[in-house]
C-alpha cells in the first residue's frame, strides 16, 4: 500500500520558490532518502508533510488522510523529527515523553509502558530525570527520536537525523533507522551520501525545488558517467614500451567501448575504458588484452560514483 | 481534550519549574499588601472591606500579566518547539486553550494565596462578604481578559520583551478607555452613544461595575467575550505566525 502520496507539491515564499511541483509516493517498508544541498527544499517538503506548513499548491496524502483536510487525523499517524530537533529545554526527556503521549492520546499504564519501551530503545534511561537543556547533542537527538517513534508511527519522518552526531552515534541512529524499517514508511534527509547507501531503500534527489531524479541507490549509482567502467593495467616491457596511445586506440576501436584514457607511470601503463552502453564490456576486454598477449597487472571493474551523479544533478544550482 | 489537558498540564509545571512564577506570586502579594495597606490607606478610612485591594488590581495586572503571557507564544517559536507541538495531533485551538488556561489558573493560585487579606478585614470588622467574593470573581475574570490579551500579542512575535511592552500597551488602552480624564474628553463632542461605546470596551468600567458587589450578566458577558475573542485572534494568529 502507498503510505504517502505527494502529487504536483508546491511552496511559495515570496518570490522564492522552494518547493517546485514534486511528486512522489511511499510504501509500507521503504526508506526514503530526501538528498539534496543546503536550501533545496527538503526541510520544507517534510513540513509540509507533517501538515506544518500549507503548501501554496498540490495535494499530500498521507495513510490515507488529506493533509490539507484531516491534518489532525493524518499527524495521528506521523511520528516527526524536525530538523534540529527542537525540544523543551527546561523540562526531562521524562516529563517530555509523558507530554508527547498525553498528546497522541495515550493513557495510564500504555503510556508508561511505551514511555519506558521507548526510552530503552534508543537508550535514554540513565538520563530520564536530567533537564534537557542539561544533555549531550547525542542525548538530545535521542529524545527527538524517542517522541517521533513513541506512538510505533506507520509513517516516520527524519528531517537530518544524523547532521551533528559523531560517526558513532551516527552509525547507531542508522542502525535504528534501518531496525524500524520493515512495518513503516520512513522518509528522511541527508546531505550524507553514504547514508542513503547504507539505510536508504530509494532515494530523491532535490535541486532548487525540484525533482531531479528518483530512484534505488544502485539505480542512481548506475547513472554515473564512470559506472562500469573497466580499469585494465599493464606491465610495459618488452613489446609493450612505448606503445601506450597505440594499445589505447586498439581498445577504443572494440565494439561497445566509448572513452579510452591512457596513462604510463614507472613502466606500467592504466587504461580507463568507458563503456558506451549498459552492458558490460569486460569480459570483450579481458579477452582482447589475452588475445594480445599484454602483461595485465589489474583488471577490474568500477562501481559508479553517488558522489558524481550527485554533483552532476545538483550542479545547475551553483 | 487529551491533548488540551497535557498542554495545560505541562504550561502549568512549566511555571512552576522556573523562577518567574515565584518571583511572580511574590511580588503580587507584595504589591497588593502594599496598595492595600499603605496606599489604599486601609487604616485611616475605617472601613473594614478590600475596596482599596481590588482598585489597584487594573494597574497590578498592567504589569504582571503581561510578564506571565509574553513566553506563551514567543519562546515557542524562538526555540522552534512550536514545529514540535502543532505537529502533534494537536488542533491550534486545543494549544492555545490548553496555554491560556495553565497561566488563568496560575493567576487563581496568586488570588487564592490573599485570602488572608480577606481574613483580616473579617476579624477587624465586619465586611460585605459578599462584594469580596464578587471583587474576587471580577478580578479572576479581568485577569483573563489581560491574559488573552496577552497570549494573542506572544503569538506575533518571537521576542519576549516585545510581546510585554505590546500586550502591556495595547492592555493600556482597553484600561484607559473607561477613564474619566478619557471619557470627559469624547464627551464633550461625540454623542452620548460613541461615549458609552467607548466606555463599555473599558476593563475598568466593567471591573468597578462588578466591585460594587453586583455580578451583572452584562459585565460577565463582556468578560467572558473579551476572552473568547482574543483567545479565537490567538488561535488565527498561531496558525498563520507559526513557520516565520
Ligand atoms: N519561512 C521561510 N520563509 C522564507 N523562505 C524560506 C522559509 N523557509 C525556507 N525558506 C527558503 O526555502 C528554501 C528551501 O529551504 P529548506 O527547505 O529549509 O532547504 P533544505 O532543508 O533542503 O536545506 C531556502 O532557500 C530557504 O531559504
Ligand atoms: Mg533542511
Amino acid at each position: 500500500m502507498s503510505q504517502v502520496k505527494v502529487q504536483n507539491l508546491r511552496k511559495r515564499f515570496g518570490a522564492l520558490t522552494a518547493v517546485d511541483s514534486i511528486s512522489f509516493t511511499v510504501r509500507t517498508g521503504e526508506v526514503l532518502g530526501f538528498l539534496g544541498p543546503n536550501g533545496a527544499g527538503k526541510s520544507t517538503t517534510m513540513k509540509m508533510i507533517t501538515g506544518f506548513l500549507a503548501p501554496s499548491g498540490g495535494a499530500i496524502e498521507v495513510a490515507g488522510f488529506d493533509v490539507g483536510e484531516q491534518p489532525v487525523e493524518a499527524r495521528r499517524t506521523i511520528g516527526y523529527l524536525p530538523e534540529g530537533a527542537p525540544l523543551y529545554p527546561d523540562m526531562t526527556p521524562a516529563g517530555l515523553l509523558d507530554f508527547v503521549a498525553g498528546c497522541r492520546g495515550l493513557g495510564g499504564a500504555e503510556r508508561e509502558q511505551r514511555v519506558r519501551e521507548t526510552a530503552a530503545r534508543v537508550n535514554l534511561d540513565s538520563v530520564m530525570f536530567q533537564r534537557i537543556e542539561t544533555l549531550s547533542k547525542g542525548y538530545k537527538r535521542r529524545v527527538g527520536m524517542a517522541q517521533a517513534i513513541l506512538h510505533d508511527p506507520a509513517v516516520l519522518i527524519l528531517d537530518e537525523p544524523t547532521d551533528g552526531l559523531d560517526p558513532t552515534q551516527k552509525i547507531e541512529m542508522r542502525r535504528l533507522i534501518r531496525n524500524m524499517s520493515r512495518d513503516k514508511v520512513i522518509i528522511l534527509s541527508t546531505h550524507i551520501l553514504e547514508e542513503v547507501q547504507s539505510v536508504c531503500t530509494r532515494a530523491i534527489i532535490i535541486s532548487d525545488g525540484k525533482l531531479v531524479a528518483n530512484d534505488t541507490p544502485a539505480g542512481l549509482e548506475a547513472r554515473s558517467r564512470l559506472h562500469n567502467q573497466v580499469i585494465l593495467r599493464i606491465r610495459m616491457d618488452g613489446a609493450q614500451a612505448g606503445e601506450e596511445s597505440a594499445m589505447a586506440a586498439a581498445l577504443r576501436a572494440l565494439p561497445g567501448v566509448g572513452e579510452v584514457k591512457s596513462a604510463a607511470a614507472g613502466g606500467e601503463a592504466e587504461f580507463c575504458i568507458g563503456a558506451k552502453g549498459s552492458a558490460g564490456i569486460m569480459d570483450d576486454v579481458a579477452r582482447f588484452a589475452h588475445g594480445q598477449s599484454w602483461p595485465v597487472m589489474e583488471l577490474s571493474r568500477r562501481r559508479g560514483s553517488l558522489e558524481e551523479v550527485f554533483t552532476a544533478l545538483t550542479r545547475s544550482g551553483e | 481534550m487529551d491533548a488540551v489537558r497535557s498542554i495545560f498540564k505541562r504550561e502549568l509545571a512549566g511555571y512552576f519549574g522556573t523562577p518567574i512564577a515565584y518571583v511572580f506570586l511574590v511580588i503580587f502579594l507584595l504589591l497588593s499588601g502594599i496598595f492595600t495597606f499603605y496606599m489604599g490607606q486601609f487604616f485611616e478610612r475605617g472601613q473594614a472591606d478590600l475596596v482599596s485591594f481590588f482598585s489597584f488590581h487594573p494597574w497590578l495586572y498592567l504589569f504582571l500579566v503581561p510578564a506571565l503571557s509574553m513566553r506563551l507564544w514567543a519562546e515557542e517559536r524562538r526555540t522552534g518547539t512550536v514545529e514540535l507541538l502543532l505537529t502533534l495531533p494537536v488542533a491550534p485551538w486545543q494549544a492555545v486553550l490548553g496555554k491560556f488556561l495553565a497561566s488563568w489558573l496560575f493567576i487563581a493560585v496568586a488570588l487564592l494565596l490573599t485570602t488572608p487579606l480577606w481574613i483580616t478585614v473579617n476579624v477587624l470588622g465586619d465586611p460585605d462578604n459578599g462584594v469580596i467574593v464578587a471583587g474576587y470573581t471580577g478580578s479572576l475574570l479581568m485577569a483573563g481578559a489581560y491574559l488573552s490579551v496577552g497570549a494573542c500579542v506572544s503569538a506575533l512575535t518571537r521576542n519576549q520583551v516585545i510581546a510585554f511592552v505590546l500586550s502591556m500597551t495595547l492592555c493600556f488602552l482597553l484600561v484607559l478607555s473607561g477613564f474619566p480624564l478619557v471619557l470627559d474628553l469624547f464627551s464633550a463632542w461625540a454623542p452620548g452613544l460613541l461615549v458609552d461605546a467607548v466606555a463599555a470596551l473599558s476593563f475598568l468600567t466593567h471591573f468597578n461595575a462588578v466591585t460594587r458587589g453586583v455580578i451583572d450578566l452584562q459585565d460577565l458577558v463582556y468578560f467572558l467575550s473579551m476572552i473568547v475573542f482574543f483567545l479565537f485572534v490567538n488561535t488565527v494568529l498561531v496558525d498563520l505566525k507559526k513557520s516565520e
